[in-house]
C-alpha cells in the first residue's frame, strides 16, 4: 500500500482510540514505531515527547505532527495530524444534537469507567519503555542516569517546584547531559 | 491551555457560558483523541454550526503544525552533532520522571473503583511485557466497562 496511504489510516487510528488526552496517543504511535521502523524509531518518539511538552499547543498534536514529519516531510506531518483529528472531529458532529443525554448515559458512563484506567495503564508503558531507553541506553546501565531520574522525579513531587514548565526540566536535563557527556 | 481556552471564549468573546465550558471539557474528555482539540470543535460547532467546528479545529492545530515541522526539520539534519545526542541522554531521563508523576496524577484523579485498578495493571502488563496491540487492550476494557462496571460511578459517588 502507499506509505502515505498507509500512514493517514495508521492515525485515524490512533485518534479513534486514544482515550484520556494527548499522552494517550503514545502508546500507539509506540505501535506504529514497532511496526514501521523505517518511519521513525521508538528512540524518536522519546524525542518527539520531549518537543512536544517543551512546545506551545496540545502536546498530542504536537507529537502527532513530529512522528508525520520523520515518516514524509512536511506534507506527512500536515496529513498525520490531520487524520488524527479526524476520528475525534467525525464523532463531536455525530453526537453533538444529543450530548446532554450522551453525557448522562449510564452505558457511557460504564465504558469509559472501563477506558480510563486501560488509557493510564497504556500510558504507563509507554513510561516504562522511556524510563528503560533513558536509564539503560544502548543496553548499559548507566546508575548516574537513575540518580538523576530520582532526582527529577523527587522534585516533581514537591509543591511549588512541580508547577513549573516542563520546558524547564527539559533545558536542564539538556544541559546536564552536554556537561556530563551522558 | 484549557484556561487560555476559557479566557478567550467564555471571558472575552462570550461564545459559551462558564457552565457550558465546563460541559464541553467533561464530553470533550469522553471523546476519543485529544482534549484541547475536541472543546475547540464543540465550542465551534456551539458557536458556528459545521463551519465552526471545522475552522475551530484547524486554527487549534495550525500553530503546532508550523512550530513543529521547523523544530523537526531543524533536528533531523542536526541529529548526529554530538551535542545533540549529549542533549538528548539527559533529555530522555527528564521525559521518564514527567511522564511518571503524569500518571501519578491520573491515578490519583481518575481512579475510583477497585476493578479499575485491576483494568489498568492488567493493561500496562500485557503491553509493556506481553507485547499486545493496545488496539486490543482498549477494546476489550471498554467492552467490560459496558459490561460489567454499569452503576459502579454511583458507588464510588457515595
Amino acid at each position: 500500500m502507499n506509505k502515505l496511504l498507509l500512514m493517514c489510516l495508521n492515525f485515524f487510528k490512533t485518534g479513534l482510540l486514544a482515550v484520556g488526552g494527548g499522552l494517550a496517543t503514545v502508546p500507539f504511535l509506540k505501535e506504529i514505531a514497532e511496526k514501521h521502523p523505517d518511519w521513525y524509531t521508538v528512540e524518536d518518539l522519546t524525542n518527539m515527547i520531549a518537543v512536544g511538552e517543551s512546545t506551545p499547543g496540545p502536546i498530542g498534536i504536537n507529537i502527532a505532527t513530529y512522528a508525520g514529519f520523520q515518516t514524509a516531510g512536511v506534507i506527512g506531518g500536515i496529513l498525520a495530524t490531520l487524520f488524527m483529528v479526524a476520528p475525534s472531529f467525525i464523532v463531536i458532529m455525530i453526537i453533538y444534537k444529543a450530548w446532554q443525554k450522551f453525557k448522562d448515559n449510564d452505558k457511557v458512563q460504564a465504558t469509559f469507567l472501563g477506558l480510563r484506567p486501560a488509557g493510564i495503564g497504556l500510558i504507563l508503558s509507554v513510561c516504562y519503555t522511556v524510563f528503560v531507553s533513558a536509564v539503560i541506553p544502548g543496553g548499559t546501565f548507566n546508575p548516574y542516569l537513575l540518580l538523576m531520574f530520582l532526582v527529577f522525579f523527587a522534585a516533581l513531587q514537591i509543591p511549588k517546584i512541580k508547577d513549573i514548565h516542563p520546558i524547564f526540566y527539559i533545558l536542564l536535563a539538556a544541559a546536564i547531559g552536554i556537561i556530563f557527556k551522558l | 491551555m484549557l484556561p487560555l481556552m476559557e479566557a478567550e471564549a467564555v471571558d472575552r468573546n462570550s461564545w459559551v457560558t462558564k457552565e457550558e465550558m465546563l460541559d464541553i471539557y467533561t464530553l470533550s474528555q469522553c471523546t476519543p483523541g485529544v482534549i484541547a482539540v475536541n472543546t475547540a470543535t464543540f465550542i465551534g460547532r456551539k458557536t458556528k454550526g459545521f463551519f465552526g467546528a471545522l475552522f475551530a479545529t484547524l486554527g487549534v492545530i495550525t500553530p503546532s503544525l508550523i512550530i513543529i515541522s521547523l523544530i523537526a526539520a531543524f533536528f533531523t539534519s542536526f541529529a548526529d552533532n554530538p551535542y545533540v545526542v549529549h542533549a538528548f541522554a539527559g533529555i530522555r531521563v527528564a521525559v521518564a520522571a514527567l511522564m511518571a508523576c503524569v500518571v501519578l496524577k491520573f491515578i490519583k484523579s481518575g481512579i475510583k473503583a477497585p476493578a479499575q485498578v485491576g483494568i489498568l495493571i492488567a493493561a500496562f502488563i500485557t503491553v509493556a511485557f506481553l507485547k499486545i496491540s493496545p488496539v486490543i487492550i482498549i477494546l476489550v476494557s471498554g467492552l467490560f466497562g459496558f459490561f460489567a462496571l454499569r452503576g459502579k460511578e454511583a458507588e464510588v459517588d457515595e
